[in-house]
């Protein structure tokens, strides 16, 4: 490939309509379907969201989304508004999909939905009163403030002597809000449930209308810490239904763009897996470690606004490619990074030696094998419990598509020091792609193209990214030019909900480890 | 003991700030500011802004209003002749009207009442302050950078900042984020269980105005309405410089006795 070949993804999903009657047994069987599995051995897709998004008229479509090796399967009905109950009913997944629950809880919230035969349709994202209508995002329209009603939500226990120990929504330290409900004897944690409400900031409905490039900026904030990951995955599925000179006549981004992009993605990922550790070191109370690791994640965010004056990478990605080329020069970054691997290296590695630390994380929050694949569980948080799956590889968008990923090795333990062992794995890995898009972005003509126009046809598209907390997933549609309703589908809202699945035996002080390892942002999963 | 030796090993790599301005907060954005004197078609560049900051006063000059600015540089790429980079990142202020840019004669009274009336509050704090953050529906990005204060860079216990579990202990309470319907109750309820003397610190353009999720039917565009805030700080999210300097400004704690 020359330096200037314009590149982009092939629209790799395929959209098919179904009846509500059929919509769940469909699901069901594309979720049980033997497609070839990334280890080779054969696996059904994995259930990978459920969206909902309403029309003017009131009628909610629903969408399926199942990933396979290579593709994005989707299925989608019609919810069409009727007379009292029957019109915003349908089958539920749940009791067949394991990972719809929480998908089937946010549509009751956003869309009113009922979906019959769910075990427990709890208010997740938005607990209303009856009297309140739901936001209905997707439908346009002035809509009033809505509070959130705590006394929709159920008070629930069970069990002998187990009383429930609420936690947050203000916690303590400097932590994002949320609520776990801890449900205990006294020491162990047979049980816990996460609120997310508190945060809820409507940001699906405020996308409504809004250009291509006013939407990329609310998309960098929907999840402030995978910026880049998200004004990717937003960008990639209005370039897919933009017609131009690329591959399937997508629009045709230029190679710079793409290596930028890629760029900043991999330095996202390093400075949110260096949290993760952070906050394990802290845990531990490892006080060098954490100092010299925090030392290390603001080398990195600095060395992100050294490139393109924001220290979150916000306002690279654009519709179309990036706003520009990096502020610094490739080999000066390359040195900086090498510079940069070679400490954290070496106090990783005496990190990782320190039995003090590894006792804390070794057994603790385990995620089997058997529970990651059944809830597909995404991102490092599966990868440390026996999946393969990354995007850049089994679904590779933009520079993914031209480099080659570095191979890793990842275990299977399931537990926190997996899950840590894999972080690891991956800062190593995004230092060397790093490298790879440095080289390549030297070798290129510095007069050279880092955007084209985008023009979005209208119509249902979708992107995705492997952001630093796991598969990432945006549904947009377009009309006249504008956003009609755009959903994003945070990997921590997916990992969220398999969160409980990790006490086991743990107790209190296996808390901050548990949340730790799995990395993620309560503003993805709140909405 | 090798973690000791280790620690050890890079010398001092906490910032001069704020006794000496630190080179390395200039290298990003810290806010946009109008172009001294320069005249315009006042409703083109309004349409620019994502986010509704810019307008024209009655004279027909550009302001920009800070607390709505995002930082997405949309106006300085488009109209350089009106709107540029600053890379200071000093730009906490003590009174809403101020982060309107340029600084008019209310903004700059509105800033000398909110110092007096502030100084005398914050007298007893100026050893060590005790800081309590809470989120009121932020993105996320505003957590990380308050948490850089505690790393070896910024290191704010040199200066006799503290953070704090219990709100019953803490003097200085730091919200982040857009105001959610969600967390005005809890916001609250933590700002009623401090003690006097008590100062608020809205951290982030979100806090100010909602920045880009407002208008929306679940957050109130700020915590300015839920709380009497003492100092704002812009930013989309602010940097770790600037959180500081908001926090030094709130104390009075600034070289100069600026507060």
């Amino acid at each position: 490939m020359t330096a200037n070949a314009p590149v982009t993804g092939a629209r790799q999903w395929d959209e098919t309509d179904v009846a509500r009657q059929e919509f769940t047994s469909r699901v069901v069987s594309a979720v049980s379907a033997p497609v070839p599995g990334p280890t080779g051995g054969t696996a059904g897709g994995r259930f990978a969201g459920l969206f909902g998004s309403a029309r003017r008229d009131g009628s909610v479509t629903l969408r399926a989304a199942i990933a396979h090796l290579g593709r994005l399967e989707v299925l989608s009905c019609l919810v069409a508004p009727g007379p009292g109950h029957a019109g915003t009913a349908y089958p539920a997944l749940a009791p067949q999909v394991a990972g719809a629950t929480w998908y089937e809880r946010e549509l009751a919230d956003m869309f009113g939905l009922v979906p019959e035969g769910h075990p427990r349709v709890d208010p997740l994202v938005l607990p209303r009163d009856q009297h309140t209508p739901p936001p209905c995002p997707g439908r346009g329209g002035p809509l009033g403030e809505i509070v959130p009603d705590d006394s929709a939500l159920p008070a629930h226990v069970s069990g002998v002597g187990i009383f429930t120990l609420p936690y947050g929504p203000v916690r303590s330290g400097v932590f994002e809000s949320v609520q776990y409900l801890i449900e205990t004897p006294g020491e162990d944690i047979p049980h816990v449930r996460a609120r997310v409400y508190h945060k809820h900031r409507g940001t699906e409905r405020r996308f409504e209308a809004m250009s291509p490039t006013d939407g990329v900026l609310l998309a960098e904030r929907t999840e402030g810490v995978a910026s880049v990951a998200h004004a990717m995955a937003f960008c990639q599925a209005l370039e897919a239904v933009t017609s131009g000179q690329g591959e399937a006549g997508a629009a045709a981004v230029p190679e710079g763009a793409l290596l930028v992009r890629a760029l900043h993605a991999e330095l996202e990922r390093i400075a949110n897996h260096l949290d993760s550790t952070i906050r394990h070191t802290e845990a531990a109370g490892q006080a060098v470690a954490n100092a010299r690791l925090a030392w290390h994640k603001e080398r990195v965010m600095r060395l992100r606004a050294n490139l393109c004056g924001h220290r979150f990478g916000r306002g690279v990605v654009v519709p179309g490619g990036v706003s520009g080329p990096p502020a610094m020069a490739p080999g000066a970054a390359a040195s900086e990074l090498a510079r940069l691997e070679a400490d954290v290296r070496a106090d990783a590695h005496h990190l990782m030696t320190t039995s003090s630390f590894l006792d804390r994380l070794r057994g603790t929050g385990v995620i089997t094998p058997e529970v990651a694949a059944q809830r597909g569980a995404l991102g490092p948080v599966g990868r440390a419990s026996g999946s393969l799956e990354d995007l850049r590889a089994h679904r590779p968008y933009g520079a993914y598509r031209l480099i080659e990923l570095p191979a890793h090795r990842y275990g299977d333990a399931g537990d926190a020091l997996a899950r840590q062992l894999v972080r690891l794995e991956e800062v190593w890995g995004s230092f060397q792609l790093c490298r790879l898009v440095l080289e390549r972005l030297a070798e290129g003509p510095a007069d050279r193209p880092w955007a084209v126009d985008v023009a979005p046809a209208d119509s249902v598209a979708w992107g995705w990214a492997e952001a630093p907390q796991g598969e990432l997933l945006y549904l947009v549609e377009t009309e006249g030019g504008r956003l009609r309703r755009v959903k994003a589908r945070s990997a921590s809202f997916h990992n969220l909900s398999i969160f409980p699945e990790a006490f086991g035996g743990d107790i209190f002080t296996d808390f901050a480890f548990i949340e730790a390892s799995f990395g993620l942002s309560i503003a993805g999963v709140a909405g | 003991m090798p973690w000791v030796t280790r620690g050890l090993r890079n010398g001092v790599l906490t910032t001069p700030y704020p006794k000496r301005p630190d080179d390395y907060g200039a290298t990003w954005r810290g806010a946009v500011s109008v172009v001294p004197g320069a005249a315009a078609d006042t409703h083109e560049a309004e349409m620019l802004c994502p986010t509704g900051a810019i307008s024209h006063g009655p004279s027909g000059a550009v302001a920009l209003d800070r607390g709505k600015c995002i930082l997405c540089g949309r106006c300085v790429s488009q109209r350089p002749e009106l709107f540029r980079f600053e890379s200071s990142p000093e730009v906490a202020s003590l009174a809403r009207p101020a982060l309107v840019v340029p600084a008019t004669e209310q903004s700059e009274a509105a800033v000398a009442a909110a110092r007096a009336e502030l100084s005398r509050r914050v007298r007893t704090l100026k050893r060590s302050v005790h800081v309590r953050h809470v989120d009121a529906g932020s993105d996320g990005s505003e957590e990380w950078e308050i948490a850089a204060l505690l790393g070896p860079v910024y290191d704010v216990h040199r200066l006799g900042i503290f953070f704090t579990a219990s709100p019953r202990h803490a003097d200085l309470l730091m919200v982040t984020g857009a105001g959610s319907a969600g967390m005005t109750g809890p916001l609250l309820s933590t700002y009623a269980a401090m003690p006097d003397p008590r100062v608020v610190v809205a951290v982030g353009t979100d806090a100010i105005s909602g920045g880009a999720v407002t208008p929306s039917y679940a957050t109130r565009g700020g915590v300015g309405g839920t709380l009497p805030v003492d100092v704002w700080v812009p930013g989309s999210p602010p940097s770790p410089f600037s959180i500081l300097h908001g926090i030094l400004l709130a104390v009075g704690l600034l070289p100069g006795g600026d507060a």
